[in-house]
């Protein structure tokens, strides 16, 4: 296994508060992985500190085989970095952003112009191209800003939150872009707020939360660490709630959170053991305890169930967080 | 890593190059308020102002070179700002590249906007009657002075915009600068109605300092009194000691702050 991130006991502190408290990663090259948690985790810090803007106060971390604080100049040569905001000149067209870029790695002045038109073409911005940014659609930045990072073909990108505020068409163009990249053997460290996104773009995560970890693992892992099937049922009244929460609570998985009750007072959900099996003697609790059921769901438990599980918060409190 | 200094801050310099060419207003935002203050200075006020030996139109195209110089600090502060504040900083520290040419390419782009600054307004002292009384070489030595000046305000510029790292908040900030100089110093009008303390102060102000050596160079009446202070009586040689002491200090504290402005979370 060809190992292209490494980070071990990384912490850092800003002033008194301390937003990694020991971090260790280590993510297989020709891969994606994601870094999942809630604002303020302390995932930006981390992107931050391996493309070398941040200093750690403890830790070390190497980034395709250069340390990030002894060797800083080599890990650029070799990183691309696409953060939160698109960052490009607005007043510049796209080819001039890309060019900039490619002669600040020091391409070449015809090199750059060659790789900026390449990396137009490759993002289909061809069109585009001698507009200046300011005119560009939201996804039409984004797109230009992770060709911008890719501008130097390094073999590791950092995309910190890459498809925050976009539309979900652009959002998976966008996902699109970055699988070819992987297909082509370069190493993505994502981090994002959407549960989906890590699900569809990573083989493996991290969950953060308080700047350390809380979990890790591919994702079908994580989600079996939280128990099988999910069962969620609706009853026909409020008052019936807590019967069925009872009642479910005789059948829930050993080990797992007990049967909770949704805001709005009519949905309960549980995690199940034994397949077929736990739906069925499920069904008989609640027949027995005679609460009426308008509606069922049987679910494979979802990223957002391991959020939930792992850090206690709910996956709509960590987007309206993030907002 | 040296080697590279030269090369990125050209390709630095020639984004800034070409977003001044696609957006030449930027001149005209940095000449307009001058140019209003010649027309209104030099008609209206100026009769009612008393220069000692000279008129004022001749007495106000120093300070109006040093107003266009001082508006640098709001000019590229916003810019530095701005850079900083939708993530450009943070490509260019991602990039292998030498990290002071963010720095140096925009200051030396902000002079050579200060230069065509220039030009236009010499043309505009021109029309309204001024005139430079003195030789070519004397005359090229006030320029270079305006633009020594122009450069120690880019910096300053860069300082307030890293430190601040809002765009609107540079012009406040950067108002306290530009304020106290124009106007507690002798680049609009003479000190001799001054109360005696504040004339002390503005005696000593660094741009009264840089107005009296460019109304010397230039044949331009001074208004200084008979027996003014110390830097006053060797201007040329003060000013340059002045801005040259001032860049010592501004360049390495800006350097520090693009670091950590850079650094921060």
């Amino acid at each position: 296994m060809d190992i292209a991130i490494s980070v071990a006991g990384l912490r850092k502190k800003y002033g008194e508060t301390e937003v990694l408290k020991g971090i260790d990663l280590a993510v297989e090259a020709g891969t994606v992985y994601g870094l999942l948690g809630p604002n303020g985790a302390g995932k930006t810090t981390i992107v931050r500190t391996l493309a070398t803007l941040l200093k750690p106060d403890a830790g070390t971390a190497t980034v395709a085989g250069f340390d990030v604080l002894r060797q800083p100049q080599e890990v650029r040569r070799s990183i691309g970095l696409t953060g939160q905001y698109a960052a490009l000149d607005a007043g510049l067209t796209g080819r001039e952003n890309l060019v900039l870029v490619a002669t600040l790695m020091h391409l070449g002045r015809r090199r750059a112009r060659a790789r900026a038109a390449e990396v137009l073409e490759m993002f289909d911005l061809t069109h585009a191209a001698d507009r200046p940014v300011r005119t560009y659609s939201g996804g039409m930045r984004r797109r230009l800003d992770l060709g911008a990072s890719l501008t130097g073909n390094p073999p590791v990108i950092f995309l910190d939150e890459p498809t925050t505020g976009l539309d979900p068409v652009s959002r998976i163009a966008l996902w699109e872009l970055v699988r070819k990249q992987v297909a082509e053997g370069v190493t993505v460290l994502l981090t994002t707020q959407y549960l989906e996104e890590a699900d569809q773009l990573a083989h493996r995560i991290a969950v953060i939360d308080k700047g350390r970890l809380a979990a890790e693992g591919a994702p079908a892992d994580l989600k079996r660490t939280v128990g099988g099937e999910r069962l969620e049922i609706t009853v026909r009244a409020p008052e019936m709630a807590l019967a069925a929460q009872a009642a479910l609570a005789r059948v829930s998985s050993v080990g797992c959170a007990p049967p909770v009750v949704d805001e709005d007072g009519l949905r309960v959900s549980v995690a199940l053991e034994n397949g077929i099996a736990g739906v069925s003697a499920a069904a008989q609790e609640l027949q027995q305890a005679s609460v009426e059921v308008v509606d069922f769901l049987v679910r494979r438990p979802s990223l957002d169930d391991v959020f939930l599980e792992l850090t206690g918060h709910h996956k709509g409190e960590l987007e309206t967080a993030n907002r | 890593m040296k080697s590279y200094i030269l090369g990125d801050s050209l390709a630095l310099f020639g984004r800034h190059m070409t977003l001044l060419k696609r957006a030449p207003q930027r001149i005209l935002h940095v000449t307009l308020m001058p140019i209003m203050f010649v027309i209104l200075f030099g008609y209206l006020f100026g009769s009612s102002m008393t220069v000692p030996s000279g008129d004022y139109h001749s007495y106000i195209m120093a300070g109006v070179f040093i107003q266009i110089m001082l508006a640098s600090v709001v000019n590229t502060g916003v810019g530095v700002a701005t850079d900083l504040k939708n993530g450009l900083v943070d490509r260019f520290r991602s990039l292998p590249m030498a990290q002071v040419s963010v720095l140096l390419g925009r200051t030396f782009s902000d002079v050579l906007l200060n230069v065509i600054s220039c030009v236009l307004m010499l043309s505009v002292g021109l029309v309204i009657g001024w005139r430079i009384e003195s030789n070519v070489i004397k005359a090229t030595e006030g320029f270079l002075l305006v633009l020594l000046l122009g450069f120690t305000m880019t910096w300053i510029g860069c300082m307030i915009g890293l430190l601040v790292r809002e765009p609107q908040g540079v012009n406040a900030v950067a108002m306290m600068v530009t304020m106290p100089s124009t106007f507690l110093s002798s680049t609009f009008y003479p000190l001799n109605n001054l109360p005696d303390w504040l004339q002390a102060i503005a005696q000593w102000s660094p741009m009264t300092t840089v107005a009296t050596a460019l109304r010397e160079l230039w044949g331009n009446p001074t208004g200084n009194g008979a027996d003014p202070a110390l830097p006053l009586r060797y201007p040329v040689l003060s000013s340059a000691l002045m801005l040259s002491a001032l860049l010592v200090v501004v360049i390495p504290l800006t350097t520090r702050a693009y670091d950590r402005a850079a650094r921060k979370g």
